[in-house]
């Protein structure tokens, strides 16, 4: 084989390398990709059976949860304000996971216009809002030396806890 | 240059479109105006949702109407409970000693103790509205307290800040949001 | 007054670093003897001042030093020793020393061990190091410093983050920041380089071992930090494309294309500047993967405290270290003298295909992850891009790696065949296919050919072995002769090849898994996930700094003594956070894992998981780490090459 050829030849597996790359990336677009939607998006225009992100605020008094067949479920409604959806998720929910509170949820959405959630985020976990913790603190002896030790970071992400029944 | 030299040019080339899309992301995240992990607000060029609500002692309640009365408005929302809100607290009295007129929704707060915490820590709002069950909070989407809305005359939400204002967010959007709304 | 004196050695050491980026490559710029042999000292001294700076940090946790901002931060008298210790790194401003203590570590290694690389081509070395050095050291001093003072004291810190507090994530970021920063060293010999205008053998020859230290680390590093995520986050996962994730293994993806792309510099002058990019391209992904983290643009499930403002330092950073150097490349390249040549089917094709996969790999999950980004800044779309997208383009290019890894030793270098090749190791393909048909009685097609791959890659990588030393074909004497007479370097090579076939094995393993979320009530029995368990009670107990809710459980297996396990919920007293803590009982070959989560009308809602071979996907890890530490200490790899005089270069692993 001559040196142009065997250098064709190099280019060649290089092109089919990074061509199949390319093309999978595509593929795997087209199919794969999970979109982020609001309750009043699925109102809209909700395609049943696309893996979704649906993020919105736990609407307050509609967590319930329930046993079906020996597996626990937990149903509420997420909003965004104009729409709502009702969610499904069996599993542990996140511990920061309250009423009134910011999720995201990612599953997808059923025949009947209902959410099924194969995972749910609270909003404001600690892995969600380390900036805003950060910042506070940086802001220096925010709190009290007297009181000792500061604030719990349940505490910093605002909506979490001590709200007033 | 030949052909060869193009193409030991191009990674190069590639990393600087990388670097030059990170600034512009940076950049953005420091403006407020791009947030990779944010949930998109959807109220911001919104009107108000429609609320009326009762009055949180010292101040008087008011309703999306009254919002909307043709002067833009900083609607902020705060709890006695929420420690970022004390921390923004000194902000707010100086913005409402500069002049811009500073309305308030005590969200999940038991009266007495929103009233307390205003006592203490100084009362820069005109009016203040009480939303013990987070109804109206829900509405208006809002992520956290503390969190912050300016409304223009017309009673549209122009532009929101979740988490407390600091010197550097007032001066570099908040104020030439305001501004923008004359 | 210890705070003060870390304080001053880190500034020092900032000092000594510019000095040391300086100083030797203008002295070997301008050939100045005394200047060249500057450079180890000063190496060496930035080292010292560092290795104090970073002492003093450990020290102002250990006696809980709050008022030291970045003490009271992370760290509470509570805690127990050796998070105070490991905390010292568990943050932010703690790690970039630790990054910067490793870098000028390298720096150390370079100057001790590298007395026989030609003076000007390791003060050149050094100086690259020390160039890195002094950006992160101003990094540090400027946006991130460990030692500033908080008054008044609190009393108490606020703590770390309980889900760090943990071994494994104790010695997680050590092991690969090691491995991250370790690629350093090929980085800073692949500018020399380009400085000399010179890449040859023996370039190649002083570049592989420190790759393959670089390798290793992070090898170990990636598989503790899943291990971490398997055990810790209780999600019963051991990968998650997390973008932290992904920032880790696209330079292990890189870095084994160098590996093995330096293989073919040393052994036949080819592919020169394709190495030397790579050596480049690898360093860069470790930064910008690290920092991207850093600035908040990516976001993880385990993620710093993140600032844009540090980002843009960062930014800058890495603008000049990245650009500077790919802007080096693009001058410097083209002058660098062609390589050999060689036929499209030979070893060194094998290994052309190895690096064309290998980066393929990494470009679709440098695609995946960054696409939400760019989306989100370009198109104003917010979308994911998750674990289907990364299996089904990373799955497809994978499995022809797999097949050419075997293939790839058994052929000749220069010019070979595919089919005498194919034919010394038919029996590898024997075995692999009859693993493959036995597992598909028991399993889906897909996880069956998986275990077949694993198969083909172990049994190939030991009838490489069993090829070189004619065994069979030989009388067993000349075989054990041939035993003896072979480098270390070729067992190392099977052994981390047979290590990943362990961890597809793990992986094939793990997509039988079953899993399920229950309701149990205590003195309840049920049939989940496989197994029988049983839920004895719920009890209360009080760790150093936590209490704890545990589950204390049976699983009850037919003919053998019942096993208890007891998962539980940690509620830290400092911090209202509460971590899950699975528990966990492997077989060896299958791990029984169980996580508790909340309780509702006294019964408890349980995950419970039966995970075939997951076991193996770690043990494949550090198999394939022991492989590549066996490769260094082979000797070959010491030995200077004959066109440049050069004797021992060792490698401190």
């Amino acid at each position: 084989m001559t040196r142009k050829g065997r250098r064709w030849a190099i280019v060649l597996v290089c092109g089919v390398g990074l061509g199949s790359a390319t093309a999978l990336s595509l593929l795997a677009f087209s199919s794969d990709m999970v979109f982020f939607v609001a309750p009043s998006d699925l109102a809209a225009n909700g395609q049943p059976g696309r893996s979704l992100r649906l993020g919105g605020l736990v609407e307050a008094g509609s967590v319930h949860r329930v046993s079906e067949g020996g597996e626990p479920v937990a149903h509420f409604r997420v909003t965004d304000g104009k729409a709502s959806v009702d969610v499904s998720y069996t599993g542990i929910l996140p511990d920061l996971f309250r009423e009134g509170q910011g999720v995201v949820t990612l599953g997808t959405l059923r025949p009947d216009g209902t959410f099924r959630a194969s995972e749910v985020l609270a909003k404001h976990d600690e892995t969600y809002m380390p900036k805003d913790v950060a910042d506070a603190l940086k802001k220096a002896g925010m709190w009290d030396p007297t009181k000792g030790p500061p604030p719990p970071a349940a505490t910093w992400n605002a909506m979490a806890t001590r709200t007033a029944g | 240059m030949n052909r060869r030299q193009v193409l030991l040019t191009a990674p190069l080339g590639v990393a600087a479109l990388g670097g030059a899309a990170f600034w512009t992301m940076l950049r953005g995240m420091q403006r407020g105006t791009f947030d990779p992990r944010g949930v998109p607000s959807p109220i911001t060029g919104q009107p108000v949702p429609h609320f009326d609500l009762p009055a949180q002692a010292p101040g008087q309640g008011f309703t999306s109407a009254e919002l909307a009365q043709g002067k833009p408005v900083l609607l902020n929302f705060f709890a006695s409970w929420c420690v970022p809100c004390v921390q923004e607290h000194p902000a707010l009295l100086a913005l409402a000693k500069s002049g811009m007129p500073i309305w308030a929704i005590a969200y999940k707060d038991p009266e007495d103790k929103a009233a307390q915490f205003i006592q203490r820590h100084g009362d820069p709002y005109q009016r203040i509205g009480r939303d013990t069950p987070g109804r109206v909070a829900i509405d208006f989407g809002l992520s956290g307290v503390p969190e912050s809305f300016l409304v223009d005359g017309g009673g549209v939400v122009r532009w929101h800040w979740p988490g407390p204002l600091d010197a550097s967010v007032i001066q570099d959007r908040l104020q030439p949001a305001w501004r923008a709304l004359g | 007054m210890i705070p003060e004196l870390g304080h001053f050695a880190l500034a020092l050491a900032c000092a000594l670093s510019f000095a040391q980026a300086i100083l030797p490559i203008y002295g070997a710029w301008r050939r100045d003897e005394r200047l060249i042999a500057a450079a180890p000292g000063l190496a060496c001294g930035q080292l010292l001042a560092l290795g104090v700076s970073a002492f003093c940090l450990v020290w102002s946790n250990v006696v809980d030093d709050f008022s030291v901002l970045n003490v009271a931060e992370n760290s509470n008298s509570l805690k127990p020793l050796l998070y105070k210790i490991t905390g010292s790194w568990g943050n932010h401003e703690g790690s970039i020393i630790l990054w910067a203590l490793i870098l000028a570590l390298c720096g150390g290694a370079v100057a001790g061990f590298g007395r026989n690389l030609p003076g000007a081509l390791r003060a050149r070395v050094i100086g690259v190091l020390g160039a890195s050095s002094a950006g992160f050291l101003l990094f540090s001093l400027l946006t991130s410093n460990p030692f500033t003072r908080l008054w008044p004291a609190p009393i108490d810190g606020r703590d770390m983050n309980p889900l760090l507090q943990d071994p494994g994530l104790a010695f997680h970021p050590p092991m690969l920041y090691a491995g991250y920063v370790g690629f350093a060293v090929p980085f800073a010999f692949a500018i020399a380089a380009l400085l000399e205008g010179r890449v040859d053998a023996s370039w190649g020859r002083w570049v592989r071992p420190w790759t393959l230290a670089s390798w290793c680390l992070l090898t170990c590093g990636i598989a503790l930090g899943s291990w971490w995520a398997y055990y810790e986050l209780g999600w019963g996962g051991f990968w998650f494309w997390d973008p932290v994730e992904n920032a880790s293994l696209l330079p292990w993806l890189t870095g084994t294309a160098l590996l093995h792309s330096a293989i073919v510099v040393e052994k036949r002058e080819a592919l020169k500047i394709w190495t030397v990019l790579l050596a480049i391209a690898t360093f860069s992904l470790s930064l910008s993967g690290t920092f991207l983290v850093r600035s908040g643009i990516l976001n993880s499930v385990h993620a710093f405290a993140n600032d844009p403002a540090r980002g843009v330092f960062i930014l800058g950073l890495l603008g000049v270290v990245i650009g500077g150097s790919l802007l080096l490349f693009a001058i410097r390249a083209p002058a660098l003298s062609a390589g050999g040549i060689f036929a499209p089917v030979s070893r060194e094709g094998a290994l052309v295909l190895n690096n064309v996969l290998l980066c393929s790999i990494a470009a679709v999950v440098i695609t995946g992850t960054m696409y939400p980004l760019f989306s989100d800044l370009i198109l104003h779309d917010k979308l994911s891009v998750g674990a289907p997208f990364f299996n089904a383009t990373v799955i497809p290019l994978a499995v022809p790696v797999f097949a050419a890894m075997t293939i790839g030793p058994v052929m000749p270098w220069k010019r070979a065949a595919l089919l005498p090749a194919l034919l010394r190791i038919w029996w590898a393909a024997l075995i692999a296919v009859m693993v493959g048909l036995i597992a598909l009685t028991k399993a889906p097609v897909l996880p069956a050919l998986a275990f077949g791959g694993a198969a083909w890659m172990i049994a190939g990588a030991a009838a490489d072995i069993v090829e070189r030393i004619r065994l069979f074909r030989l009388p067993a004497g000349n075989s054990m002769a041939r035993l003896r007479g072979l480098p270390i370097a070729a067992f190392g090579a099977a052994i981390a090849h047979a290590g990943l076939g362990v961890t597809v094995a793990g992986i094939a393993g793990m997509s039988l898994a079953r899993q399920q979320v229950v309701l149990v009530h205590p003195g309840e029995q049920i049939q989940a996930a496989g197994l029988t368990w049983a839920l004895d009670s719920l009890t209360d107990r009080t760790g150093p700094n936590y209490n704890e809710r545990v589950a204390n459980i049976r699983v009850i297996r037919p003919g053998e003594p019942d096993l208890e396990m007891h998962p539980s919920r940690r509620a830290f007293t400092t911090q209202t956070v509460t971590t899950t803590e699975a528990a966990i009982h492997t077989t060896g070959f299958a791990d029984i894992y169980a996580v508790l989560g909340e309780e509702r009308d006294g019964a408890a809602v349980m995950r419970l998981h039966y995970n075939p071979m997951a076991p193996w996907i770690w043990l494949g890890g550090l198999v394939m780490a022991i492989g590549g530490g066996l490769s260094l200490a082979d000797r070959r790899l010491r030995v200077g090459a004959p066109a440049r005089k050069t004797v021992p270069l060792g490698v401190s692993a």
